[in-house]
């Protein structure tokens, strides 16, 4: 039944109405305190030496835990869907922790775990090692908070391509890494990009668990979030708006860069998740 | 030479797909792996391949034991029932696949690709992406592209079964041709036993992880070893022990010793050939196959009373399929035609 006309339009209008209050209307605000008074009082903010050295605390974060997290995120989602295993719903649940838990309160874990009176904390500084207050120690929060995302991508793509492309792959002469290479990584390219993209997001934009590791130092553990927080806190606003611009810009800029590299990915025929929410896996997929 | 499968076992969970299987397929011949599904014939050509681990038994290609060999290093090539085509790639890559695995340099590359697309017919579209190409096509491709590295045995898993009618009968006619020009020793798994006849020269027929039997198209037809086979390489009806096909069958007027009575039920003309539904006195129903002009002679009517003759029969040493029971044709004394003895 298609609807009519004045429902068809009613409809679109309060989709939009509804966007446009609870997401449009908070960002464009942003946007338009931040350049009121023109581009200087911004720019200067953002070229402070504590809001550079915040950009590229935050760039580091990136740098860092985006990497790590899809090598590991495309290595256990092929051990999860390719193997079977009695322990894969263990390690299914598992990868599911950080959606369950609160940011700040994996920050608290890993300050009892690494800090003075914690298991690892007095071994690791007699060894010399900062992990807390430190960049270690926010890059390992980083990584906890944003590991699901490229495991709940990659996941359903595998599963929908199947084995067979491999299987062919491997009776015309390619061993396990060409075949992963050649035929599987291709494969799966698209829903890697999708939870590249999400790793990314959230990882430039974590406050809670980060603000616990780092004690939030000006200038040297202080990230972007952190950074717009205490400016505004301080009544700084110029820098809190003109760092959430930076902030909103970094997050667009990988979103650009990944609809380019989709774009690719679709016109040969690559397979794309229908869904970007993170789709359950189920346990009894048979193997290879 | 060729492939030879001894005493080859397979279990999945609680399934046994493979029990005891034993094949030897002749150097450059085509056989087909013909069986019903859950059979166990595609299990075996994955097991050929590489592609599936035997619990128990050897594979020996081209007379090297391959059994622990991997399927990257077995040299076989194999088409997927639904083409397993690289989609990421085009046409020319996924022919090229196997090649660039095995580092040729790019003009020898270019040349044997466009030699293969031209042989499958599809050289002007080498830079199509598979998802812009027909099923037949794509299967094309996909034989090209196992083709290209020369491999030792092709293996087929029900290669036409996702096509349509037409396309299917084509592409097995073609299949046939093709064999006889590149002579590779090809085994291709079916459960359609008319595509098995048409195109294969060695049939090896499949029931519950088992060979019933193994033969040409004829000896399966005329000398089936057991009920099972009978049944799964042509229409089969079931008087009593007997079994007796459709054309085997012969409608009288006049009852004699040998005749059975029934009743005419429906009258199916298709084309040439006609079908006569009968219902004899205990309920059986029975099928018959006569010519357009046999009907016309006998004048025969739905709801008559008519006489049943079978010309051949075959009954076997108990009726479970998966013994091997010898066939044995019941013989006239006088030795003309064999036929049923008349009271059942």
């Amino acid at each position: 039944m298609t609807p009519s006309a004045p429902a068809k339009w009613g409809l679109r209008s309060l989709a939009f109405g509804y966007l446009g209050l609870l997401l449009l209307a908070p960002v464009g605000m942003i946007f338009f305190k931040t350049f009121e008074h023109g581009l200087a009082a911004p720019w200067e903010a953002m070229t402070s030496p504590e809001a550079i050295h915040a950009i590229q605390l935050t760039l580091l974060m990136v740098a860092v835990a985006v990497p790590l997290n899809t090598i590991f995120g495309v290595g256990c989602a092929l051990l999860l869907v390719r193997r079977r295993w009695w322990g894969n719903p263990i390690i299914d649940a598992i990868i599911n922790l950080p959606f369950a838990i609160s940011p700040i309160v994996i920050g608290l874990s890993l300050y009892l775990l690494y800090g003075n009176d914690g298991w690892f904390g007095p071994t690791l500084t007699e060894w010399g090692f900062q992990v807390l207050f430190s960049w270690p120690g926010m890059v390992l929060a980083s990584i906890f908070v944003s590991l699901p995302f490229v495991v709940r991508e990659v996941v359903p793509v595998l599963q929908e391509i199947g084995t067979e492309q491999e299987q062919a792959a491997s009776t015309l002469g390619a061993n396990g890494w060409q075949t992963f290479w050649r035929v599987t990584l291709p494969a799966i390219r698209w829903g890697v990009a999708y939870g590249v993209v999400l790793t990314t997001a959230r990882v430039l934009g974590e406050f809670g668990a980060v603000t616990i590791v780092s004690g939030s130092i000006s200038g040297e553990t202080e990230t972007l979030p952190l950074y717009v927080a205490k400016a505004f806190e301080q009544f700084q606003e110029e820098a809190a708006y003109a760092g959430a611009i930076v902030l909103a810009l970094l997050a667009l800029t990988t979103l650009l860069l990944m609809s380019v590299g989709g774009r690719r990915a679709k016109s040969s025929g690559a397979v794309v998740p229908t869904a970007e929410a993170p789709i359950p896996i189920s346990n009894n997929k048979e193997g290879s | 030479m060729g492939i030879a499968v001894e005493g080859a076992f397979k279990r999945f969970d609680d399934f046994q797909a493979l029990d005891d299987v034993s094949i030897d397929v002749p150097d450059g011949s085509l056989t087909a792996l013909l069986g019903p599904s859950g059979s166990g014939k595609s299990t075996l050509l994955r097991a050929i391949a590489g592609l599936e681990n035997l619990d128990a038994g050897t594979v020996v290609i081209n007379g090297k034991d391959a059994t622990k060999t991997p399927a990257q290093k077995r040299e076989v090539g194999f088409v997927f029932q639904h083409y397993a085509a690289f989609k990421h790639m085009t046409v020319f890559g996924n022919v090229a696949f196997g090649l660039k695995i095995r580092k040729w340099d790019k003009a020898k590359i270019h040349a044997r690709v466009h030699e293969l697309l031209q042989l499958v017919q599809l050289d002007g579209l080498a830079e199509r992406y598979p998802d812009q190409l027909s099923g037949g096509q794509r299967q094309r491709m996909a034989l090209a592209r196992a083709l290209a590295v020369e491999p030792q045995v092709l293996l087929l898993d029900e290669p036409f079964g996702a096509l349509d009618a037409k396309v299917r009968k084509d592409l097995r006619t073609w299949l046939r041709r093709l064999h006889d020009e590149m002579h590779v020793t090809t085994i291709f798994v079916t459960h359609d036993q008319e595509e098995a006849m048409d195109v294969a020269e060695q049939l090896v027929v499949m029931n519950r992880g088992r060979v019933e039997q193994s033969g040409s198209a004829n000896e399966l037809y005329d000398h089936p070893a057991n009920e099972f086979v009978m049944s799964f390489v042509g229409e089969v009806n079931r008087l009593g022990d007997d079994f007796v096909r459709p054309h085997d069958m012969e409608i009288v007027h006049d009852p004699d010793h040998r005749t059975q009575e029934g009743m005419v039920q429906r009258i199916v003309t298709l084309g040439f050939e006609v079908r006569i539904e009968l219902v004899l006195s205990d309920g059986t129903e029975i099928w018959a196959q006569l010519t357009r002009a046999e009907l016309q002679r006998l004048e025969l009517r739905e709801g008559q009373i008519a006489y049943l003759r079978p010309i051949q029969a075959k009954s076997f040493n108990g009726s479970s399929p998966s013994t091997d029971g010898a066939s044995t044709p019941h013989r006239t004394p006088d030795g003309g035609d064999a036929g049923l003895p008349a009271a059942v």
